[in-house]
């Protein structure tokens, strides 16, 4: 049978989620798909378009699984837009002149940004903000750059705003309208979200009407209907969108008043054959500028290739965004239009709180809401809305402050048809099927199998919510605790063993857990131990609980050698070390790298070898770098005011004193640290749990940030404060996060998912608001004081030496086991000798 | 059955591992809380990498159990049996104790030739 040909025009969010449907449903098999992009790279995640400047990158933002397009049945024709459709012969031309038949044609051309049209408004220095290519303009704009502005006080304005404040500019947002957001919220909500913005130092014009923009003196001049005007270094026009509905005009296909090919509800346009999705299409009454009803549309028109019946008649207009760090949130109805609606308003403008819910006249349905400044009850709050379930007796405690455990029991309220993600359109009851049905035991796989949060990622904490709910329905409890042996959580764990001094193993095995313990508690009680003080991590009971890195002080590799890396605090490091260094490689045919943390790592280890090199190393002054604990890692320095002439405070004194004092601190997880001189920010202080940046008058501190799996930017914790205070926050922060995080958590996550955010955390350790200061403060002063390398107590103790052997039988015979091969000059891991002997048994029956 | 002496009991640390050299072969050796002996081919068959000895010794449901340093796979020290993958196993050894000797006796399938 022939196969036929579909031609999606625009390869943006719902471009490419048609494709994927296409290949997900099975259209490929009767369908080759030709997919032209306007763009050079292939679709990736616009939503998260901003993340962009806080680092995550191009490849992670693509929307493409690798190795889709290898199927054969689709082709992928990237900067190659298409120039013009001919509805009568049903083909498409593109810019290179491909001239391409189809059987059905699918416009996902997306829209395009609005400029107002004010003298001046084009020229270099004037932004768009839609594209990966405009953001790397506005980014190559903005060095050297100091002041920025944004012309429109939109959604998408203040995100443009919050990138320029994260590229160090100066940021005004000038708003036509008398409020900011002016869609989303309300009156009252524009308020409280003014207070807030002003508060992070972005100024805002409201009702400000951009009269021209002029160049002056190498700068732009923005002059308004009234008022002063204003002087900036570049301007980024977020002023709205308008359907990118060009291809379609040109080629006689009908557009609707205000713009946008015009759809019926299976999405075809007025042209046989020709359909249109996404932001580019007027369907139901409107053009939709959010991601989830075109995913919506993708499916209605995929549905109808394939013979069904689907509709579109309008999707939730809902939006939840965490902007500048600012909770904002508006759904349904939210300016209460339906006739007899009536409000219930809750307004705190000092917390800078404020929250509207819009209920039917008889004040049985939830309707809409905004919620302004704390945004917590939204993934409950929206499922509500359509809902054909009455409401909870406790609705408006929902949207009071301190409602602790409330949306739990909202969660549990709603009804199996509430949408709970409506990027993929996952009812509850979907959810409760994935667990039920599918035999998904945890919220990875329930992710997996229905796609619920894996798109803007705003409903994920109420689908975990309903994952464990359901999950203890069946039987299967999501407990804290740490594993078969112990009931209680890391965090409990420390708790009690604090509180009621615990300070064996043997102990606290009797009067807390049941049976020997096993690889995930014995570490965790180790750290515990040593956070409290017990001294030497080997000695009595203590050597069998540790992970085979701390048993051996050594970093276990690939094929059961070691590394070793010694201190470099702050990364710097004297010539003399650096030949010592140099000589132990040497002598003992140990690999060298300077690793990513500032300092060098020497592989190839045989575990006897440990001692000897160590020796060698702690006899010219070097210590333990403590690679192999979750402890604290390295705090990573630039050179500082000392040497950089940018350099306003002597960063890598700073950073050689806070790596001596928390060396050797056991917590549960590592813990790495940089000190930057100047905000050009070189030690990378963002990506560290504690950050520290330089600033004239002293030091601005962040934490919570992270590199690895999941990248994060540390948030702004303390400004301009002097190393007295600063040294005592990072004390109270550290010990605070060693008492009550979980185990194996970073900072990152512990921070992000504190009760009470960054707030709370200030609360209990700047204003000692739970009175743990002084416990906190003592177990710091308790570490400081009694710090001792590691390395240099096991070389002076013959008992603690003796576990460094490879073979209790015959202490002198190297592990035949490990073998190297050169590579540019150093020792490389030999490929693995299969061992003779049936070693491997496979197990039947 | 040919049993080896390895070590003295004392040599052998309470609720952790050791490696010994038998005939060639390199068996670890655990010793738990409870008194009793356990030895398994050191070879972890997830890496390769000769650690077993290494791991940390635990219970799991009742039995003893290690594991491995590498990958944290779980093996019965009783059977050999990895407890989260049905298909892999590693070779137990009968392993006693004599006049404060441990001898282990390496099963006749695991020799190297001679
Ligand atoms: C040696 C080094 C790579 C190198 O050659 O440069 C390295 C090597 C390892 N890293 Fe790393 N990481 C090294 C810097 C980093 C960095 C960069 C940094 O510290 O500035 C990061 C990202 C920053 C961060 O942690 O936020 C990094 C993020 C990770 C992660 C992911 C952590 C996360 O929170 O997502 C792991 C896995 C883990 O810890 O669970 C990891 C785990 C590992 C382990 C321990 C994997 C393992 O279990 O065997 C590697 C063995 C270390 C060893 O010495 O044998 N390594 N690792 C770097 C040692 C730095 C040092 O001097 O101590
Ligand atoms: C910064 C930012 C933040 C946003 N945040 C949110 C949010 O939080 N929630 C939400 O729901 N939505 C958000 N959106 C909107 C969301 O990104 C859009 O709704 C979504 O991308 C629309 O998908 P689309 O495929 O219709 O259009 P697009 O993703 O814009 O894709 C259209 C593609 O078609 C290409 N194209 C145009 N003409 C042609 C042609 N002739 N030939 C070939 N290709 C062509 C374009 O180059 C583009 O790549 C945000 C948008 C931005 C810019
Ligand atoms: S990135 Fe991966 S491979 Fe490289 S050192 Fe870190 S953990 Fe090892
Ligand atoms: S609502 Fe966006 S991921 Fe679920």
């Amino acid at each position: 049978m022939n196969r036929r040909t579909l031609v999606v025009v625009g390869h943006g969010m719902v471009g490419h989620r048609l494709v994927e449907l296409a290949v997900e449903r099975g259209l490929t098999a009767e369908w080759d798909v030709i997919v032209h992009a306007e763009e050079d790279v292939p679709a990736y995640d616009r939503v998260g378009l901003s993340s962009w400047f806080s680092g995550r990158s191009a490849d992670a933002l693509c929307l493409v699984a690798d190795g889709f397009f290898v199927d054969p049945a689709l082709d992928l024709r990237l900067g190659d837009p298409v120039v013009s459709v001919d509805t009568g012969s049903r083909t498409v031309t593109s810019a290179s002149g491909l001239v391409t038949p189809y059987d059905a044609l699918v416009l996902a051309t997306g829209s395009t940004p609005f400029v107002p049209p004010v003298p001046g408004a084009a020229g270099p220095n004037r932004f768009v903000y839609r594209t990966l290519s405009d953001l790397s303009q506005i980014r190559a704009a903005a060095d050297g750059a100091t002041r920025g502005a944004v012309v429109g006080g939109g959604l998408l304005g203040l995100e443009a705003a919050n990138a320029l404040l994260q590229l160090g500019l100066q940021t005004t947002v000038v708003e036509f309208a008398p409020r900011l957001m002016p869609v989303q919220v309300d009156e009252g909500g524009g308020q409280a979200l003014r207070r807030l913005v002003g508060g992070l130092g972005v100024d805002v014009r409201t009702g400000a009407s951009t009269d021209r923009i002029e160049d002056v003196d190498g700068g732009l001049r923005m002059v308004f209907a009234e008022g002063e005007p204003l002087d900036v270094d570049l301007v980024v026009f977020s002023a709205g969108i308008r359907p990118h509905d060009a291809l379609a005009r040109s080629a006689g296909i009908d557009v609707a008043e205000r713009g946008g090919v015009l759809v019926d509800e299976a999405c075809r346009s007025s042209a046989p054959k020709v359909y249109a999705v996404g932001e580019c299409a007027s369907a139901a009454g409107r053009c939709w500028g959010l991601v989830a009803p075109g995913y919506a549309q993708a499916e209605v028109v995929v549905d109808r290739l394939l013979g069904g019946t689907r509709e579109f008649t309008g999707a939730d207009l809902s939006t939840k965004l965490k902007l500048l760090g600012i909770d904002v949130a508006s759904f349904g109805d939210a300016h209460g239009e339906t006739p007899g609606a009536l409000e219930l308003v809750y307004s705190d403008p000092v917390a800078g709180i404020y929250s509207k819910l819009v209920v039917s006249d008889d004040a049985q349905r939830l309707l809409g809401g905004v919620l302004v400044g704390d945004a917590s009850p939204y993934p409950v709050l929206r499922p509500m809305v359509g809902a054909d379930a009455p409401l909870p007796a406790n609705l408006v405690e929902l949207v009071l402050p301190a409602r602790s455990g409330a949306p739990t029991a909202g969660a549990a309220g709603l009804p199996d048809s509430a949408q709970v993600c409506s990027c993929y359109d996952v009812s509850k009851g979907d959810l409760r099927a994935a667990v039920c049905e599918s035999g998904c035991t945890d919220v990875g796989g329930v992710k997996a199998c229905t796609r619920a949060g894996t798109g803007c990622g705003s409903c994920l904490g109420l689908v975990k919510e309903l994952v464990a709910t359901e999950l203890a329905a069946q039987g299967v409890v999501m407990s804290s605790a740490l594993c078969e042996h112990f009931a209680l959580s890391r965090a409990e764990l420390f708790e009690v063993m604090r509180v009621r001094e615990i300070r064996t193993w043997s102990q606290l095995l009797a009067e807390h857990g049941t049976g020997r313990g096993c690889d995930i508690c014995k570490p965790v009680a180790a750290s515990i131990l040593a956070s409290l003080g017990t001294g030497y991590v080997l000695d009595d009971e203590r050597g069998g609980l540790q992970d085979t890195n701390d048993h051996m002080l050594a970093n276990l590799q690939k094929d059961g050698s070691y590394s070793v890396v010694p201190r470099i605090p702050g990364g710097e490091v004297t010539p003399d070390h650096l030949l010592v260094i140099a000589q132990v490689a040497k002598d003992f045919g140990l690999y060298t790298k300077i690793t990513g943390g500032q300092r060098i790592d020497m592989f190839g280890a045989r575990v006897e070898q440990l001692p000897p090199i160590w020796q060698r190393l702690v006899d010219a002054g070097m210590e333990s770098g403590h690679a192999y604990g979750k402890s604290l890692r390295t705090v990573k320095s630039c050179v500082g005011s000392t040497w950089c002439r940018y350099g306003v405070q002597d960063s890598t004194t700073l950073a050689i004193e806070l790596e001596l004092r928390y060396r050797g601190l056991r917590s549960p997880h590592k813990v790495k640290m940089a000190v930057s001189g100047c905000a050009r920010e070189c030690a990378e202080a963002r990506s560290k749990d504690v950050g520290i940046i330089a600033t004239e008058n002293g030091w601005n501190l962040y934490v919570g940030g992270n590199g690895g799996y999941r990248p994060r930017h540390a948030d702004l914790f303390l400004t301009d404060v002097d190393t007295e205070t600063l040294v005592r926050t990072i004390d109270r922060f550290l010990m605070f996060y060693v008492f009550t995080a979980d185990r194996l958590q970073r900072t990152a996550p512990w921070v992000e998912t504190m009760d009470g955010g960054l707030d709370h955390l200030r609360a209990v350790i700047v204003d000692d608001s739970l009175g743990l200061c002084a416990d906190l403060d003592a177990a710091m002063e308790r570490h400081v004081a009694h710090y001792s390398d590691e390395w240099a107590d096991t070389l002076a103790d013959p008992a603690r030496l003796a576990r460094f052997t490879t073979f209790v039988n015959a202490p002198d015979e190297p592990d035949p086991s490990i073998s190297f091969e050169f590579v540019r000059g150093q020792i490389t891991p030999a490929a693995p000798v299969l061992i003779a002997g049936p070693t491997l048994q496979l197990v039947t029956s | 059955m040919t049993w080896r002496a390895v070590c003295l009991l004392d040599q052998l640390p309470v609720e952790r591992g050791v490696c010994a050299l038998v005939d060639g072969h390199q068996v670890a050796l655990f010793r738990t809380g409870d008194g009793e002996l356990y030895a398994v081919d050191n070879r972890d068959p997830f890496s390769g990498a000769m650690v077993l000895s290494r791991g940390i010794v635990g219970c799991r449901d009742g039995q003893a159990t290690v594991a491995s340093p590498m990958y944290k796979h779980v093996f019965s020290l009783a059977t050999g049996h990895c407890l989260d993958d049905a298909e892999v196993s590693v070779s137990v050894h009968p392993v006693r104790v004599r006049h404060g000797a441990v001898q282990v006796s390496l099963r006749e399938e695991t020799r190297q030739p001679a």
